[in-house]
C-alpha cells in the first residue's frame, strides 16, 4: 500500500525544504518524520521520500541502513535502548540489560512478544555522569538501579510513555558540589560534597543509585 | 573568578525559557555586539580569547575563524556539532537542555564575526528532547527579532536551523557531518579541502563546538585577553566544562578554569573515589584519549621539555590543558573523564571500548573497517581465555597498521587509547593472555543473551 504524510507533515516537510540551500538536504529530516508516523522504514515509505525529494531509492535505502537509528524493519511499539558502553558498565549497565531482558522476556535487537517494545543495545548515548540509564523512545531515564527501572515501566504501562516521561525522565543533571550558589563551581577547590545539585523540576535520584554490579 | 560564567544560568529555573534566561542577561551581549562593534573585532577577541575548540582536538577556534577566504559569490556557513558521542562525554547536552539560548546567542555574534547568515546546530539524533528545547528557544529569538531579517534591527540576516542525526558516531568527524547535513551516508571526506574552503554545500563553512560557540558570548563581554586570563594555562584560555564518569563519589559537570590537574577534578570537585577504593587508571577526555596510570611519574628531566615542572610527579598531577596533555602522550579530548578503580580489568574496559569502535566504524576505509573488527576479535579471545601471549603484541601491531591510514582520524582514535592501553597495562593483559579474564570483572553480553545468543 502506498505510503503518504498526513496534510499536517506534509506542511513541515514544505518548511524543512526551505532551511537548506539543496533539496537532498532535507533527506534525513524528512525520513524522521516518516518515521514517527510510520515506526519504520518501509520500502514503500522510501519510495514516497524518492517521489517527495526527488531522489533515487538506492540512495535513500543507503542512508536509511547507514544510520543506526533509522529502522528497514518493523520494531514494537516503544523501543529502549540500553547503554552497555564503559560508563555506563563500570555502574551496572549489564545488570540493566539483564533485567530488562527478563522482564520483556527477549533479548537485545528482539521484541517482546506482545509487541510493546523493542529491546535494543545502544552504544554511549552521551549520559555518562548519570549512569546506568536507558532510553526510552525520544526520552533519557538515568540514574537507574532495577527498581528505579521497574517503576519507570511500570509508569509506561499504567499511565503512557509522556506521563512516564514527565515522572521519571531526567534533563542533563548539574552535578555542582553544593554550596551557597546553586549550581555553581568556583575556582577554588570546593568542599567535596555527596549530593549533586539538581533542579527542581527534576526528579531525585533513587537513593541507592551508588549500589554496583558486582 | 569566584562565579560561575558558562553554566550560570544552570540553575535558574526554566532557565530554558526566553524570559528567565533574558533577566539573567541572555542576548545582552548580542545585542550589544550586533549593534555597536564591528565583525573583524569579534573575530579578534576570539582569537584574544585563546579558546581551544571544545570538541576534542582542541584547534584554537579564532584561527580556525581566520582560515575563511570566501570567494566571490560564495555564502559562509556556520556548523554547529552536536554530534556529542564520544564515550565518557555528556557536557554539550547540558547547554542544550539548560541554557539553549546561550547557544543560540553564541550563533548569532558568531554569525556575524565570520559573516554567515545561516547556522546549522546539527544534534545527534538520539537527543530529541535537545532538539525540542533547541528548535523552542530558536523560535522564542526569532519572535522577539533577535533572528531573521534584521537581527537586533541590523542588515544582516541570521537563522539558526537545528539538523537531527540519526545515530552515528562518526557524523562527530566534521567533514561526515557536513555528508549527513547534506542528506548523505555518515562518510568522512577527504581533506583538503578543508571545511573553511569548502564545507557545507560546498561553500566555505566552520564547524566548531557547541561548548565553543557557547563561549563566545562570555569572551565578547569580557574582552578576549580577560577571558583567556582566567585560565591557569597560557595559550589555552577561558574555562570550560568538565565531566566526571564512573568510579566517582559525586559523578557529573563542574564548570573550571582550564589548566586545573586530573587530581583535583576527581578528589575536590567529584567527591573522590567511590567507596574510597583506590584510583586505578582514568581515561581523560573521551575513550580516545590514551589511558592515564596515576602510578607513572612524568619523566621529563631537560629543562626544557613542556613538563619539565611536573618532572617526577604523577600523571594526574599534570595541568590538564590541550598542550600539556598532548606531551604527556594522551590528549586532553573533550575534558569530560571516565575514572576507574582498582575492580577493574583493563582488558575489559579495552575490549568495552573497541566494540564500540567496530560498531561505529564507518567502514569507507579498509584499515579501519579491519583494523576495528580485529582488535575485538583478539580481546575477545584473551578474555575468553582462548588468548596467547603474541596476541598482546598483535593488538599493537593491527594499530600501528590503523594509524595514519584512513580518511579520517577515527582510526587513529582507536589505535591511540588502544596502543596506550597495552604500554600502560601490559601486564595484564599478559596474565589474560594465559588466564583469560576471571567472571568476576568481566562486562559481558547479558546472561540471557550468552544462553539464546544475540546481541
Amino acid at each position: 500500500m502506498a505510503f503518504a504524510l498526513t496534510p499536517e507533515r506534509e506542511k513541515q516537510v514544505d518548511d524543512i525544504v526551505t532551511r537548506y540551500p539543496e533539496r537532498r538536504a532535507a533527506l534525513l529530516p524528512v525520513l524522521w518524520l516518516c518515521q514517527r508516523q510510520n515506526g519504520w522504514l518501509s520500502p514503500e515509505v522510501v519510495e514516497y521520500v524518492a517521489e517527495r525529494l526527488e531522489l533515487s531509492t538506492a540512495i535513500i535505502q543507503g542512508v536509511v541502513t547507514f544510520y543506526t537509528m533509522f529502522f528497514d524493519a518493523p520494531v514494537g511499539e516503544n523501543v529502549i535502548w540500553v547503554c552497555r558502553t564503559l560508563s555506563c558498565d563500570l555502574r551496572g549497565g549489564k545488570a540493566i540489560q539483564d533485567h530488562l531482558e527478563t522482564k520483556l522476556g527477549c533479548t537485545a535487537g528482539h521484541t517482546s512478544s506482545d509487541g510493546k517494545f523493542t529491546l535494543l543495545k545502544a552504544e554511549c548515548l552521551a549520559a555518562c555522569g548519570q549512569a546506568p540509564m536507558v532510553q526510552i523512545n525520544d526520552y533519557y531515564y538515568e540514574n537507574l538501579n532495577v527498581e528505579r527501572l521497574d517503576r519507570i515501566l511500570d509508569a509506561h504501562a499504567t499511565k503512557g510513555g509522556e506521563a512516564a516521561a514527565a515522572e521519571f525522565s531526567t534533563f542533563a543533571s548539574f552535578g555542582a558540589p553544593s554550596g551557597s550558589n546553586r549550581g555553581a563551581v568556583t575556582s577554588a577547590p570546593p568542599p567535596p560534597s555527596k549530593e549533586a545539585v539538581r533542579l527542581a523540576s527534576q526528579p531525585p535520584p533513587a537513593a541507592d543509585t551508588t549500589g554496583e554490579e558486582s | 573568578m569566584s562565579e560561575p560564567l558558562l553554566t550560570s544560568r544552570y540553575g535558574i529555573e526554566e532557565s530554558w525559557k526566553l524570559v528567565n534566561a533574558e533577566r539573567a542577561g541572555a542576548y545582552d551581549v548580542a545585542r550589544r555586539a550586533l549593534t555597536t562593534r564591528q565583525p573583524a573585532e569579534l573575530r579578534e577577541e576570539v582569537k584574544k580569547g585563546n579558546i581551544r575548540g571544545r570538541g576534542g582536538a582542541g584547534f584554537p577556534a579564532g584561527v580556525k575563524w581566520g582560515f575563511l577566504n570566501p570567494q566571490e559569490g560564495e555564502e559562509i556557513y556556520l556548523v554547529i556539532n552536536a554530534d556529542e558521542s564520544e564515550p565518557g562525554t555528556f557536557k554539550d547536552r547540558s547547554i542544550m537542555d539548560l541554557d539553549p539560548h546561550r547557544l543560540v546567542e553564541g550563533a548569532i555574534i558568531s554569525c556575524f564575526a565570520i559573516n554567515a547568515h545561516v547556522a546549522y546546530i546539527y544534534v545527534r539524533g538520539e537527543l530529541a528532547f535537545s532538539v525540542t528545547r533547541l528548535e523552542e528557544a530558536i523560535a522564542e529569538a526569532r519572535q522577539a527579532g533577535y533572528l531573521g531579517q534584521r537581527p537586533f534591527g541590523i542588515d544582516h540576516a541570521i537563522d539558526v536551523h537545528v539538523h537531527s542525526g540519526a545515530g552515528a558516531y562518526i557524523c562527530g568527524e566534521e567533514t561526515a557531518l557536513l555528508n549527513s547535513l547534506e542528506g548523505r551516508r555518515g562518510e568522512p571526506r577527504l581533506k583538503p579541502p578543508f571545511p573553511a574552503v569548502k564545507g557545507a554545500f560546498g561553500m566555505p563553512t566552520i564547524v566548531n563546538n557547541v561548548e565553543t560557540i557557547a563561549s563566545v558570548p562570555d569572551i565578547v563581554a569580557m574582552g578576549g585577553e580577560a577571558w583567556s586570563a582566567l585560565s591557569r594555562l597560557p595559550g589555552d584560555g577561558g574555562i570550560r566544562i568538565y565531566g566526571v564518569s564512573g568510579h566517582v563519589k559525586n559523578p557529573g559537570l563542574f564548570e573550571a578554569p582550564v589548566g586545573i590537574t586530573m587530581r583535583e577534578l576527581i578528589d575536590d570537585y567529584a567527591g573522590g573515589m567511590l567507596g574510597d577504593r583506590p584510583l586505578k587508571a582514568v581515561i581523560p577526555g573521551g575513550s580516545s584519549t590514551p589511558v592515564l596510570d596515576p602510578r607513572r611519574k612524568v619523566d621529563a628531566p631537560q629543562e626544557d621539555h613542556p613538563l619539565h615542572s611536573w618532572h617526577g610527579q604523577s600523571e594526574i598531577d599534570v595541568p590538564m590543558g590541550v598542550d600539556t596533555y598532548r606531551a604527556l602522550g594522551t590528549m586532553l579530548g573533550t575534558c569530560c573523564a571516565i575514572v576507574m578503580d582498582d575492580t577493574v580489568n583493563m582488558v575489559e574496559a579495552c575490549r568495552n571500548l573497541m566494540r564500540f569502535y567496530k560498531h561505529e566504524s564507518c567502514g569507507q576505509c579498509t584499515p579501519c573497517r579491519e583494523g576495528t573488527g580485529w582488535l575485538v576479535d583478539v580481546l575477545d579471545n584473551l578474555c575468553n581465555g582462548r588468548g596467547k601471549p603474541e596476541d598482546v603484541d598483535l593488538l599493537v601491531n593491527v594499530s600501528n597498521n590503523m594509524m595514519g591510514n584512513t580518511i579520517c582520524a577515527f582510526a587513529d582514535g582507536t589505535a591511540m587509547p588502544m596502543l596506550g592501553m597495552v604500554q600502560k597495562f601490559r601486564e595484564e593483559f599478559m596474565d589474560a593472555a594465559i588466564h583469560g579474564v576471571p567472571d568476576g570483572v568481566r562486562h559481558d553480553a547479558s546472561a540471557r543473551s550468552l544462553v539464546e545468543g544475540g546481541a
